[in-house]
């Protein structure tokens, strides 16, 4: 369909993922090429490189031995895992409610199909303090859902689950928007041809659409996981933040900060930053790969 | 309801579209429009003109206004330097292309509150140009610059992430074309380039001003939260919240959920109408 | 009613003032000449606070500006910002200009005489009572009719009772509510079994908000727990403000809370707001102030204040920081610093 700020992430250009090495400048006939990319390293370097590398110089102040011990304290620890934890089964949960909307959404005409698109976005669109009280409003036991899920003995808001609702909201559309755009594309000649064939409706799914949607749905997850594990605004409201059950880790950067513990903060964020971005790397190369062998 | 009760349109091949649809509406009823229907509840719980009371408040108007001078400033910065590295990536062949690419995602990995921090670590009277700046009466932090700061990294990628793939896509031909014809380089970027991309621009330009006008985390470390000076919309609405005034906060907050919606909107037209050139990108 | 009341005395305000001013450049305040120099230029202040205390400042604030204007001339915009008690000391100490700060305890403003050095080591010293001109205490906020019959600090590690308080890591509040319930419990006790009841409360406490706000929410609006341990300013706007549902429970003795309130001095010489800033502060001891300050269910210091709502706040046995732990910079390091007792007891 269109273009979304889910577009597939980092190394792009899936028609030639690993193109010849090219000499450090080709020739082209364009201009332009030193002040564009002069603006872009500039900016980069502002924006990005040199506040991120004092995020990376601040631990150091503790040591190696103070990060290990910051890292590895039981609290920080079972955050890091809570967070990670939590974040990658949402992500993971996003995987099939988003191919579930997508293909709604991409294959089916029906009376409210635009308003649906339109409202996948927002999550997106709506601030996440807001988007927290309003979740919280509505899972708390108080809340309609909330008392719902009481009467069947299930604790929402203020406990892991709360947390799991909150990251699906904000990593929904992260999903919707990777895979629809390719489902859109599919081309529906192959899958008639796998059914004249006789492929059922599951066959088709396996053979034909899970591997043509494969790098985009895992470019969907990534990024839906990379969100989830920085989120702060929507989770804080609902988490309850209890120390080892409910304590997520950027709460406990902002709980470091508060204790004037900015190293040990710039640790923890260094962390997540590198545990994330890895992540990310990681499903950028398994994209590609899954490209790669779709065409071949 | 059940799907077998539904003829079958094809072969072998029960309908599933009702179940589909029934099933996605499920979903997003349950998981997204929820939250908005609470908000735009809870803001007219004491009836419209406590609505509207609430939102001529003038922290509220300083906050309306505050946010929307900081979307203004970062939103065209990343809008300049999405244009800038999307012409440099499409158009030319270097090495470190791949790296560069990364870098420009990595924000993506970034939490909102690490964001702000770093900004602390920078320019905070304990970080690395505080005593100069405080000693040169320059404020960063707790000021708008701050909030302007934080909320670009946020934002980062947007704009470059919706311009790379479509100007890949494009490839450089119709420039070189236009080169060749005699035109000069400027002339070709606003002639050929410019409206080539203008819809996936304008696009990428809505998305980063959604994000930059609700973003929470990372300016509520850099703020101070001076009220009717450093407060954006979405700490305003923390603020009330914390006054426990419930109508003033899901006021503020769906003006925020209306500055979404209106976006989605202009967005859904732009999709309607020059579906096209936007999905240009798409075909991999 | 008390409007009018406070407004027919402002020559007894500028004698309490002068009384209250104490030693140093407080009395810079009251001399005309300082006040007539600055009196044609519009001043900005800006008080950074803690979480509690917005409607008392909203108030306390218009009354000084009237009160400074008719004075010396001088217009003022007085500015507010409010969070977290240890949150807004970070923020001072990263470099927000605050010309006052009003904390919720010591602790946080000795850390930012101590790390930014915008004020002397000694500034509790400089104002009468250690710079507090109110007090609180920690009072049990519990629902109507007390159903669980929670009626001292005994009574909150039954089981099954859901106790809401904030995290003292990053809650002023919480940190006096933890201290509360220590020197209830080391006075039978001693420090082992202080320990050994801190660790049941915070078993019995099933949600942990940042700041004292959160907990109120969560107590009163997500009706979650069935005790919540609160400032006694809180407790009534809590009733104020979300209806007789609460009964305030006293229990048998509590910690005395005192809020101190600083001048940043790098900050004014810089801003070149000494003089106002430092008759904002006087003022607070005034009798005017202080009936604001009681009307906002604050314990006020001023005799007159304080007889005038002695029926307002019980009386009960309190405990000092200083007596009881030896002042905030001791208690910090025992209690709530990484690897304090907090930490050690704090097992999920």
């Amino acid at each position: 369909m269109t273009d979304r700020f889910t577009a597939a992430p980092v190394v792009r250009p899936l028609n030639d993922p690993w193109p010849r090495r090219p000499r450090l400048v080709e020739h082209s006939v364009l201009p332009g090429f030193k002040l564009s990319l002069g603006i872009t390293l500039v900016y980069l370097a502002l924006i990005v490189l040199l506040p991120l590398s004092l995020l990376a110089i601040r631990p150091w102040e503790l040591g190696f031995d103070g990060i290990v011990k910051t890292l590895t304290d039981p609290r920080v620890a079972s955050a890091l895992r809570l967070t990670f934890g939590i974040s990658l089964l949402a992500a993971l949960t996003n995987a099939p409610l988003g191919l579930l909307v997508a293909w709604t959404l991409t294959r089916y005409q029906f009376p409210g199909r635009r308003l649906m698109d339109a409202l996948v976005d927002l999550p997106f669109a709506l601030p996440t303090a807001v988007a927290g009280i309003a979740l919280t409003a509505i899972y708390a036991p108080t809340g309609p859902l909330g008392a719902l899920a009481e009467k069947v003995g299930l604790k929402t808001a203020y406990s892991p689950l709360g947390i799991f609702i909150a990251l699906v909201f904000i990593g929904l559309p992260f999903v919707v928007r990777s895979v629809q755009p390719v489902l859109q594309d599919l081309d529906k000649d192959v899958e008639e041809a796998a059914q004249t064939l006789g492929a059922s409706d599951l066959q088709r799914a396996a053979y034909v659409v899970i591997p043509a949607i494969g790098p985009a749905l895992l470019s969907g997850i990534s990024l839906a996981f990379a969100r989830a594990v920085g989120e702060y605004g929507s989770v804080i409201f609902i988490a309850g933040n209890l120390p080892m059950k409910t304590e997520i880790a950027p709460l406990l950067i902002v709980i470091k900060l508060e204790q004037y513990d900015y190293a040990g903060a710039s640790a923890i964020g260094c962390a997540m930053l590198a545990i994330s971005f890895g992540a990310l790397v990681v499903m950028n190369i398994a994209q590609i790969y899954l490209a790669r062998r779709g065409r071949a | 309801m059940t799907a077998a009760a539904i003829p079958t349109r094809r072969r072998r091949d029960l309908n599933l579209a009702p179940l589909m649809i029934l099933a996605s509406a499920a979903v997003m009823a349950g998981l997204i429009l929820m939250p908005l229907v609470v908000v735009f509840h809870d803001a007219l719980a004491k009836g419209v003109g406590a609505y509207f009371a609430a939102l001529k408040e003038p922290d509220a108007l300083a906050a309306v206004r505050l946010t929307l001078l900081v979307a203004a400033i970062s939103v065209p910065l990343n809008a300049v330097f999405g244009v800038s590295a999307a012409w440099a990536i499409s158009k030319f062949e270097f090495r470190g292309k791949s790296v560069l690419l990364t870098l420009i995602d990595m924000p993506f990995s970034i939490s909102p509150v690490v964001s702000g921090l770093v900004w602390v670590l920078l320019f905070g009277a304990q970080g690395l140009f505080g005593t100069w700046l405080i000693d040169h009466d320059v404020k960063i932090i707790f000021a708008t610059p701050g909030l302007v700061l934080a909320t670009i990294l946020v934002t980062f990628p947007f704009v470059a992430r919706e311009l790379i793939p479509l100007m890949q896509q494009q490839g450089a031909d119709e420039e070189a074309a236009a080169l060749t014809l005699g035109a000069s380089g400027l002339t070709t970027f606003w002639r050929v380039t410019l409206p080539n991309i203008k819809w996936a621009l304008l696009y990428g330009v809505l998305l980063c001003n959604a994000r930059a006008m609700g973003e929470f985390g990372a300016v509520s470390v850099v703020s101070g939260h001076i009220r009717g000076l450093t407060n954006t919309l979405p700490l305003h609405v923390e603020v009330l919240y914390n006054d426990y005034d419930s109508v003033g906060a899901f006021s503020a907050a769906s003006v925020l959920a209306g500055l979404g919606i209106l976006t989605l909107v202009l967005k859904s037209v732009l999709e309607w109408r020059h579906s096209g050139e936007l999905s240009a990108n798409r075909k991999h | 009613m008390t409007q009018s009341h406070t407004l027919s005395r402002p020559l007894s305000l500028s004698r309490r003032g002068l009384l209250a001013s104490g030693a140093g450049a407080g009395t810079a305040a009251l001399l005309p000449a300082a006040a007539l120099a600055q009196a044609l230029k519009p001043a900005t202040l800006l008080n950074v606070s803690y979480d509690p205390t917005r409607e008392l400042y909203k108030e306390v604030n218009a009354a000084f500006a009237a009160y400074w204007k008719g004075r010396t001339g001088q217009v003022l915009t007085l500015q507010q910002s409010h969070g977290g008690s240890g949150k807004q000391a970070r923020s001072v100490i990263d470099g927000l200009q605050a010309d006052v700060v009003t904390l919720a305890l010591a602790a946080d403003i000795d850390e930012i005489a101590a790390r930014a050095k915008l004020l002397p080591a000694n500034w509790q010293s400089r104002l009468p009572n250690n710079s507090t001109p109110y007090t609180s205490t920690i009072v049990f906020l519990v629902r109507k009719g007390n159903p669980w019959k929670i009626r001292d600090w005994p009574d909150l590690i039954k089981p099954g009772i859901g106790v809401i308080t904030p995290n003292p890591k990053t809650s002023g509040g919480a940190r006096w509510a933890y201290l509360a319930a220590y020197q209830a419990a080391a006075k039978t006790g001693g420090d082992a079994a202080a320990q050994a009841y801190l660790t049941k409360l915070f078993k019995n406490v099933p949600v942990l908000d940042t700041g004292a706000r959160g907990s109120t929410t969560t107590f009163a609006q997500r009706k979650i727990g069935d005790v919540l341990l609160s400032w006694e300013n809180e407790a009534f706007l809590t009733i104020d403000e979300f209806g007789p549902n609460f009964d305030i429970v006293y229990p048998s003795s509590s910690i005395l809370a005192e809020p101190p309130v600083a001048l940043v001095d790098k900050n004014v010489d810089r801003h070149g707001t000494r003089t106002v800033a430092t008759g904002y502060l006087n003022f607070l001891y005034s009798p005017r102030a202080q009936e604001i300050i009681a009307r906002h269910h604050f314990r006020p210091r001023d005799p007159a204040a304080a007889a005038k709502y002695a029926s307002a706040f019980k009386q009960i046995p309190l405990v000092t920081i200083d007596g009881a732990f030896g002042g905030w910079k001791q208690a910090q390091a025992t209690h709530f610093a990484d690897g304090g007792v907090f930490d050690r007891i704090y097992k999920p």
